[in-house]
């Protein structure tokens, strides 16, 4: 096992593409109500939701 | 009205169902029927969400906002990490680790100094969380209770107290009721697995009830939250507060994979490594659905109880007992249960393997208490089941000591930022060879400390159980030293401020003192190991850096004392057939042995102390740190070669199966060859032996009539001329096929030559009386071709025909047809026609039309076959359509000059 498996080095630039989505200073972008609800808290469960979709994506893909 | 008792049946009967989930997870496991299956493994990782998540969250939520939700983005971005938590997981698989100390211990050249204070950090560190479950649960209860009696039990006993000792009872029962202390306990797995999806059930029934039941969803919580002007300001993050958020997510990122228990979950309780693909999504995905109502429910709470006294850590509860869904509490309750229960079951069974490993067993072993006792195993056990006991105890303690001045997640946070320290070491263990034990232990301690004067003491401080000053004004008044402002630094809070000082302090003193420290032997070899874990593969090096005298009875007695005789025995019987032999007392006391005996050791004590018990009964040689660098280096350069090996042997498998294709031609080839001697004399001798017995006749017979005479002389020249032609045409193939015909290239008139060929046949039809007409156009485009070839063709199709048709009725007829790329010339007779098989087979060389068995040949069965060679030669076709009975058509194709450049100017074979 000389190189990472494709899906480990998909997983993990997953990781570091959450690392700053999820962050200051991004993280202060969203703002005020959307639909009704707090920005923060859409943006926060929206990123977080589209990263565990990607993950699943990813992990799940038959070799 | 609940009551005291009915909640205690509740809770029994639930551990009872729980107890009989382990119970079914173990006989299956004995079985070999394993029932951790990939989701099973996902849920278990659940066991992070502790009542710090089912109580505490909301709490948090109701003071801080959304800042919460860190505690829960770390874990998620660190397990897609995938590649850090597959090493770990395959380094303790190879080396049979089974706890965190264990591996750092064993990292660091199987140092029991290490494995001794990794432990202490763990139980120390671990210890408020404990705390934590029990508080949460007391507080529950109280909640529960406050509606009913509120006195149930007599007044010396503390509930606190009574929880803690049931759950060490359970907790006993539960991890170590099997003797052997080595392997998975997959029954525990398939609890706590099953505990995570009650307690997410009840929490998400009460994050419905409340939303839904209690206000108008989601949106309307929100609308009347931002009406309030207090709470508006938790719909939002506080971006002044951003450096606490990364520090959040980077602690929990850590505690994910170093609190002993993750770490006993991810790792040790992994049973297939596929299963971590199952879990980088699905347990992200729980901790997802366990939080989406936390904030709501904070906010419902915030809302409700306005203008009361209440707890926020129990709005869980007390939300549904205001609307009297006592029913839902009670689930709820039980989710809360699930949630600490399943916590302090794996983190106590994790730190109890620790600190008997690694803490008192060491100490047996120095103190020689250990005696002569034949069986240890017991031993091991009863210390762990002590040792289950005293850390609850230590929990318990903390609780009554520091308990109430925290929230629960402060206390949670404080056993976050202990596991943290563990991360230079682990990293550096796994990445850096040149991270060394002094450097560990320098890190470790120094982190330790820096830990323990900004984060525990204050908690103590906080209660008062201990004095404030060093808080508020410094150790001996120095304002420097103050425990939550080190050297001044302010601005943070608590657990930032602590995480900051104590990972410098721990990175630094690591990397500096492993730079300016050497590795011993061991230890080198341990980091080489462990670093390219995934390019050594399992033993394949250990027994080549072992050297020594080792007795077997020693070893094996060695065995029996630590696994239990039974056990022993098995493990020896399996390890004897894998190695081929009948039995393990036939087996050499060598280097593979001795391996063999210390990682069945360190399963169940440790590396340390696996390795002093074994060096205790063997005798091993000092190998040189040199020497065991070169071992392994030697080792990869092994497998480089065998790879480069490999790639060869392929390589010369291909060139022999080209070889085998070759020869198989070569044999088909030398068969046609024999083929064709056979049937060229055959062709031979048929016209000899017609001359033969002419001549003899003529030879022995001089009274034959003139007439008979003239007539067999006629024979005998038609035959004499048919064996020249046979033997032209054969020397014509010959030289066709090697390629040596000479061959001359002019711009050829096709009408030309098919004019020349009728009118030097024409006698020849006459003579037949077959008529031969022919469609031709003045001028043909020109043909580079060798015209006496082409002539040849012409000559031999014509002759064909004449042979085939009936004299008299006969008709050839001769035509020429061109189009853009070529000219084509077919003759049609009137004959016999050929049958579909007799077309190909005309094309072979002597094979004849008609029947050659009955009738006289009426050729040499050469001339089509050299025709179809001279078109094929020049770029052309050659080939017949025909019915039987309506005659035959052979057409030749020739491409012409232009607009290509023709192959025909070309030497053959050149």
């Amino acid at each position: 096992m000389k190189q990472s498996s494709p899906a480990r080095q998909r997983l993990t630039s997953l990781a570091l593409l959450g690392l700053p989505l999820l962050t200051y200073p991004i993280l202060s972008l969203p703002v005020g109500m959307w639909a009704g609800m707090p920005a923060d808290y859409i943006y926060l469960f929206g990123v977080w939701a589209g990263l565990i979709v990607l993950a699943a994506r990813v992990a799940e893909k038959k070799a | 009205m609940l009551s005291g008792w009915f909640i205690l049946l509740l809770s029994t009967a639930y551990l009872a169902v729980l107890f009989a989930v382990a119970r079914f997870g173990d006989a299956r496991a004995d079985a070999g029927k394993s029932i951790i299956s990939a989701n099973v493994y996902a849920l278990s990782l659940a066991v992070y969400c502790t009542s710090w998540t089912f109580y505490g969250s909301v709490g948090r939520a109701s003071s801080g906002g959304l800042s919460f939700l860190t505690i829960y983005i770390g874990p998620t971005l660190m397990l897609m990490m995938t590649g850090i938590i597959l090493k770990m997981i395959r380094i303790s698989k190879v080396h049979r680790i089974t706890s965190i100390a264990d591996f750092i211990a064993s990292r660091y050249g199987k140092s029991q100094l290490l494995a001794g204070l990794v432990t202490v950090i763990a139980v120390v560190g671990v210890i408020p969380y404990i705390a934590l479950q029990l508080k949460a649960i007391a507080a529950s209860l109280d909640v529960l209770l406050l509606e009913g009696e509120a006195d149930f039990l007599p007044w010396w006993l503390d509930s606190t107290f009574l929880i803690a000792a049931l759950l060490a009872v359970f907790t006993i029962l539960f991890g170590t009721r099997h003797l052997d202390a080595t392997e998975r306990h997959e029954g525990m797995v398939a609890a706590v697995a099953f505990e995570s999806v009650i307690k997410l059930l009840a929490f998400l029934a009460v994050g419905l009830f409340v939303t839904y039941g209690m206000f108008g969803g989601l949106a309307d919580v929100f609308q009347r939250a931002a009406a309030s002007p207090e709470l508006e300001r938790l719909l939002h993050l506080d971006a002044s507060r951003a450096g606490t958020w990364t520090a959040m997510i980077l602690l929990s990122g850590l505690a994910i994979i170093f609190l002993p228990r993750q770490f006993q979950i991810i790792v040790v309780e992994n049973v297939d490594e596929s299963h971590l693909k199952r879990a980088v999504w699905l347990f992200p995905l729980y901790l997802l659905l366990i939080n989406i109502f936390v904030l709501p429910l904070a906010l419902g709470g915030l809302l409700h109880f306005h203008g009361q006294a209440f707890n926020a850590d129990t709005f869980v509860l007390t939300l549904p007992l205001a609307r009297g869904a006592e029913a839902l509490a009670l689930l709820v309750f039980i989710g809360g249960l699930s949630a600490a229960t399943g916590m302090v079951i794996v983190e106590t069974i994790a730190l109890s393997t620790m600190v008997c490993n690694d803490l008192v067993m060491p100490w047996l072993l120095r103190s020689s208490g250990l005696g002569a006792s034949k069986d240890v195993s017991r031993l091991l056990i009863s210390i762990r089941r002590a040792a289950i006991a005293v850390i609850l105890l230590l929990g318990y303690i903390y609780f009554r000591a520091a308990g109430e001045a925290y929230a629960l997640v402060g206390i949670g946070l404080i056993s976050f930022a202990a596991v943290a320290q563990f991360a230079p070491a682990m990293f550096g263990g796994m990445y850096w060879k040149q991270g060394t034990r002094a450097g560990a232990v320098a890190g470790l301690s120094g982190g330790f400390v820096v830990w323990i004067y900004t984060l525990l003491l204050p908690s103590f401080a906080k209660s008062g159980w201990i004095g404030n000053g060093f808080v508020e004004d410094g150790l001996f008044g120095v304002s420097a030293l103050k425990a939550q402002a080190l050297l001044g630094l302010s601005g943070l809070d608590e657990i930032s401020h602590c995480l900051w000082w104590s990972l410098l302090t721990n990175l630094g003193l690591y990397i500096l003192v492993s730079l300016n420290s050497r590795p011993d032997a061991v230890e080198a070899g341990q980091a080489e190991r462990f670093v390219d874990v995934f390019r050594h593969s399992a033993q394949e090096t250990d027994h080549r850096t072992w050297r020594g005298r080792a007795s077997i009875d020693e070893l094996v007695s060695l065995l029996e004392r630590f696994l239990g005789v039974a056990r022993a025995r098995q493990q020896l019987m399996l390890y004897a057939r894998g190695r081929g032999a009948v039995s393990w007392q036939k087996l050499p006391a060598d280097a593979d042995f001795v391996h063999f005996a210390e990682a069945q050791l360190t399963g169940a004590i440790g590396s340390a102390s696996a390795r002093v018990m074994v060096s205790s009964v063997a005798q091993e040689e000092e190998i040189g740190l040199e020497e065991v660098l070169d071992i392994l280096d030697e080792a990869t350069q092994v497998r480089a070669y065998s790879r480069e090996l490999e790639a060869k042997s392929n390589e010369l498998e291909q060139a022999t199966a080209e070889l085998r294709a070759v020869n198989e031609r070569l044999r088909e080839l030398d068969k046609m060859k024999d083929d064709f001697i056979s049937t060229v004399t055959h062709e031979l001798r048929t016209p000899l032996t017609s001359i033969r017995a002419l001549s003899e006749m003529l030879h022995e017979d001089p009274k034959l009539e003139l007439t008979d005479r003239r007539r067999f002389l006629g024979i005998i020249v038609g035959e004499t001329e048919r064996l020249t032609r046979l033997i032209n045409q054969i020397l014509d193939m010959a030289k066709l096929e090697s390629g040596r015909a000479e061959w001359t290239s002019t711009e050829v008139d096709l009408g030309d030559v098919v004019r020349e060929s009728m009118a030097a046949l024409g006698q020849l039809f006459r003579d037949k009386n077959v008529a031969l007409t022919a469609a031709l156009p003045d001028r043909c485009p020109p043909v580079l071709a060798d015209r006496d070839r082409l002539t040849q063709v012409m000559i031999n199709l014509l002759s064909n025909a004449v042979k085939f048709v009936p004299g008299g009725s006969g008709k050839v007829h001769v035509s020429i047809h061109a189009n853009a790329q070529r000219l084509q010339v077919e003759v049609a007779d009137n004959g016999p026609g050929l049958t579909g098989e007799e077309c190909s087979v005309i094309f072979e060389k002597f094979r004849q039309g008609g029947n050659t068995m009955t009738d006289k040949p009426q050729g040499t069965g050469l001339g089509l076959p050299i025709s179809r060679q001279i078109v094929e030669y020049f770029g052309g076709n050659l080939w017949v359509e025909s019915v039987p009975g309506e005659g035959a058509n052979f057409i030749f194709t020739v491409p012409l000059t232009a607009p290509e450049e023709p192959q025909g100017d070309k030497k053959h074979g050149s």
